[in-house]
């Protein structure tokens, strides 16, 4: 991905995480607990399962449409982040030569299921942690992970990491692109003139620390970054997180697919 | 490079995460002990910078491919290793999130791979005491190539040992290793050189920066580099040994790369295979799955069975097929319905 | 009145590198006056600002503030009367959000919460971003964050208002928003500038600065409609007071 489609991807998704739906007026702990029960819960399937892992697609579906997230956003970064599942995940059918029948009168090898398998586990599980992000601001997630635990001063280095990325990509942007200009269409640049950029984007990083640093003394910084927010749980959270553990376990241990398809034939006679 | 939610199990998956939290919390602590207040805004800065050029790509000469920079190695020569690690981490946190490389299960496996070993093994066991008192450019180069190297092919043989324990995906052990381990020696040389080179930059334009930081002369600073290269020598040995132990436990996947590169084919090991997977399918598909903890390692053992069809209810897979078909239909209905509703509401 | 009383005498800063800055600065500033302080570039405008709050510690001579002598240990105290706006905005707002950033200084005064939330509001409606409150500081355009960068400063109500280049790279609109801000403060203020029209329609006085030496101080009417000293320092007449010239 090229340095200004990858820029303007994550523009984008945090333009998205700061909008005002339903979906992103939840807690963050809910959707960052829902998220990794759902992750647990998909992942927790056998390699050859793939049928009671498409009921899990109404996670992601419901999140992204009542949280108002392009689908096709989405559901472009998930091919685009696939190659090295994918690269993994084909060498399977290679692996795994058993023959085995999935409908009557059909049959591949089992290394084709268990690859196919990966792929749905892998859209299940990448849009699910993409949709977390667009429905919830970088900030928000980092004080949900603060109340959940996490040390004060990592939370604290994440925030400052992203305040910082926007105004850091664009000093690169405007490095590179100076870079590519004088580079008289070769694409892209050898090592040495990547040191320099590099290097030079590295000393202006240390600078600018050190202007944040005065300007945080000038207000009177001691050594603790303080906090004022205090964000309680209310009802629609914990009814969310019950409600998808809940669906999650459903189908995890009953074979969705299968109980409707069976209810099907047998009302068809 | 980056370990995926689809190839990793609950057991794999959370056990890597416990150990990053784990060393979250460590290096939080330790770090708090002696925190320099200045470093606060530094290390979220650099986290800034470290990811921004990560996304610039340059092609190496003669290969036409791309590579960047990791970035550990520097930011442990200037914050040391604790501030380094809870730095990568906030990196690669940011990466998963924004960019979604891997998903949230797998951020516990990267994190470990990518920030563990460069900061916590690579850079005091071998970037400090080869690069000495940081002044000699020749002990810089060869201080970044020796922990570039080493600490990517930590971070490589991780990756495969972690897909491996989870046995979803079904590469060997062995195989995976080969293709692996010389890719990313290749990125090390490479990362090694880059590293050197703004290393370099820096000092000849401030090099207070770097002076600044150490606190204490390195240990061994003295040491002569021909002793520390054959101690070095010695640990490759040892390693490499543990790693042909440890592939051996799985001759299957050794013995097929070593049969495919002779041109022997792998015919005996699949006879083995076949019993197994149509088992392990029959389970599968009855009614209540639930084996999906069970590492492959039991399944790989072979055993002398006489080779079966799978006995699939031809009657179960079609109701499956149809309420799979149907379950989908609904699942995107809904979506779509929402999102319809949601636009003819909105002004 | 003399909790508002700025002063330096005979201030001397050298630079580790050896650059002499500052070549024996007096002055004095009292209550409610609002200065300007111009000069060519490297005249040491910045190294004089950065003393006012203690960033910089005088190689000799004496900066006080109120009653206070600024020394190591009382850099905390002088920091809670002077107030610095930096060059650059990004520089200053380092928090998540908006209200994040302006909360910063009266959290670090030590206020509860809710006179927090008060200060807060009250600066943000002064510099007109009251709406901006929930918005991270990436989403702002360049005014917008040099007003947000103005509220984070006097959400600490500082005695005194130190401002550097507080226009710069600002559109016309934003710019005169600024001067209309700094117009409705009623602090000491002292604002260091190149732009020599919104130092006239902001202050009452001037100090020229030159060499690290000050070479004038009077009313800014007076100093700013001089050509031939301003010329002397690499400075034009302000632009309202030029007569626009016949093209030939």
């Amino acid at each position: 991905m090229s340095f200004e489609a990858a820029y303007s991807g994550l523009g984008r998704l945090d333009r998205l995480s700061y909008r005002d739906t339903m979906i992103h007026r939840l807690d963050p702990r809910a959707k960052v607990v829902a998220t990794m029960l759902f992750a647990v819960a998909v992942v927790s399937f056998p390699r050859y399962e793939i049928l009671s892992l498409l009921p899990f697609f109404l996670f992601p579906v419901l999140i992204g449409a009542a949280g108002d997230i392009p689908a096709g956003f989405i559901a472009r970064k998930v091919v685009a982040v696939s190659p090295f599942a994918i690269f993994v995940g084909m060498l399977n059918p290679l692996f795994d030569s058993a023959v085995v029948a999935i409908a009557p009168g059909v049959s591949v090898s089992a290394g084709w299921v268990s690859f196919a398998s990966i792929l749905v586990k892998f859209a299940l599980t990448i849009s699910a942690a993409l949709l977390l992000v667009a429905t919830t601001s970088f900030p928000g997630i980092c004080r949900g992970l603060r109340r959940l635990g996490l040390p004060a001063l990592f939370v604290s280095q994440l925030l400052f990491l992203y305040r910082y990325l926007f105004v850091l990509l664009e000093e690169a942007m405007r490095v590179v692109r100076a870079r590519e200009m004088r580079s008289f269409g070769k694409r892209g640049a050898g090592a040495r003139v990547f040191v320099r950029v590099v290097g030079t984007l590295f000393l202006r990083t240390v600078e600018r620390a050190e202007r944040i640093y005065g300007a945080m003394l000038a207000r009177g910084f001691r050594g603790e970054v303080p906090s004022m927010r205090q964000e309680t749980l209310r009802t629609s959270d914990v009814v969310f997180v019950a409600a998808a553990g809940g669906f999650f376990a459903l189908c995890r241990f009953v074979p969705v697919p299968q109980t409707i398809g069976r209810l099907i034939r047998g009302l068809a006679g | 490079m980056h370990m995926a939610d689809a190839l990793l199990s609950p057991a794999v998956g959370g056990a890597f995460w416990a150990g990053t939290v784990g060393a979250i919390g460590y290096a939080s602590k330790k770090l708090k002990e002696r925190l320099d207040d200045r470093r606060i805004p530094l290390m979220g800065v650099l986290g800034a910078f470290i990811f921004a050029s990560q996304m610039i790509n340059f092609t190496i000469p003669g290969t036409g491919s791309s590579g960047h920079l990791g970035g550990g190695m520097i930011l442990a020569v200037l914050l040391g290793p604790h501030a380094a690690f809870l730095v990568m981490a906030s990196v690669l946190a940011v990466q998963a999130l924004f960019f979604a490389d891997g998903g949230l299960l797998a951020l516990g496996c990267n994190i470990w791979n990518l920030g563990i070993y460069p900061c916590f093994v690579a850079w005091p066991l071998i970037y400090r005491p080869l690069a000495g008192d940081g002044r000699s450019p020749r002990r810089i180069l060869v201080a970044s190539l020796a922990s570039g190297v080493v600490g990517l092919q930590l971070g490589a043989l991780s990756v495969v040992l972690q897909t491996s324990l989870s046995g979803v995906a079904a590469l060997p052990f062995g195989a995976f290793l080969l293709i692996m381990q010389p890719i990313h020696l290749a990125i090390g040389i490479v990362e090694g050189f880059v590293t050197a080179g703004v290393i370099h930059y820096v000092r000849a334009a401030r090099p207070e920066i770097l002076d600044g930081t150490a606190s204490s002369p390195p240990p061994g600073a003295g040491v002569s580099l021909r002793n520390l290269s054959i101690g070095f020598l010695a640990l490759a040995i040892v390693a490499g040994g543990a790693l042909s132990w440890l592939a051996s436990v799985r001759p299957d996947g050794l013995e097929w790369s070593i049969g495919k590169v002779t041109g022997k084919g792998g015919l005996p090991e699949r006879e083995h295979e076949v019993p197994l997977a149509l088992k392990s399918l029959q389970k599968r598909t009855a009614f209540l799955p639930g084996y999906g903890f069970k590492p492959p390692a039991n399944e790989a053992k072979p055993k002398e069975e006489a080779p079966s069809w799978p006995n699939i209810d031809a009657g179960a897979s079609i109701s499956g097929l149809i309420g799979g078909f149907l379950v989908l239909v609904v699942t995107f209905g809904i979506g779509w319905a929402i999102r319809a509703f949601r636009g003819r509401s909105a002004p | 009145m003399s909790h508002h009383l700025l002063e330096f005498k005979d201030v001397r800063f050298r630079y580790p590198d050896g650059t002499e800055a500052l070549k024996g600065v007096t002055f004095l500033i009292t209550h409610g006056e609002s200065v300007g302080i111009v000069g060519a570039n490297g005249a040491g405008k910045s190294t004089l600002l950065l003393h006012m709050n203690g960033h910089l510690l005088p190689t000799s001579g004496a900066v006080t503030v109120g009653e206070v002598p600024l020394g190591m240990d009382t850099r905390p105290e002088i920091r809670r009367k002077v107030g610095v706006v930096f060059q650059n905005p990004d520089d200053q707002l380092f928090m998540p959000t908006v209200f994040d950033d302006v909360a910063f200084g009266p959290l670090n005064l030590g206020l509860p919460p809710d006179r927090v939330r008060e200060r807060v509001h009250e600066a943000l409606r002064q510099v007109g971003a009251l709406a901006l409150a929930d918005k991270p500081p990436h989403h702002l355009s360049g005014g917008e964050k040099s007003a947000v960068a103005i509220a984070t400063v006097i959400a600490m109500k500082p005695d005194i208002l130190v401002m550097d280049e507080p226009a710069a790279s600002l559109d016309p609109k934003s710019r005169r928003s600024v001067i209309g801000i700094l117009n409705s403060f009623h602090h000491s203020k002292i604002v260091a500038s190149h732009d020599l029209d919104l130092i006239l329609d902001v202050c009452a006085r001037c100090l020229v600065i030159r060499d690290g030496a000050i070479v004038a101080d009077g009313p800014a009417e007076e100093i700013l409609s001089d050509a031939t000293l301003l010329a002397e320092n690499n400075l034009e007449l302000p632009l309202t007071l030029q007569g626009r010239p016949a093209k030939q």
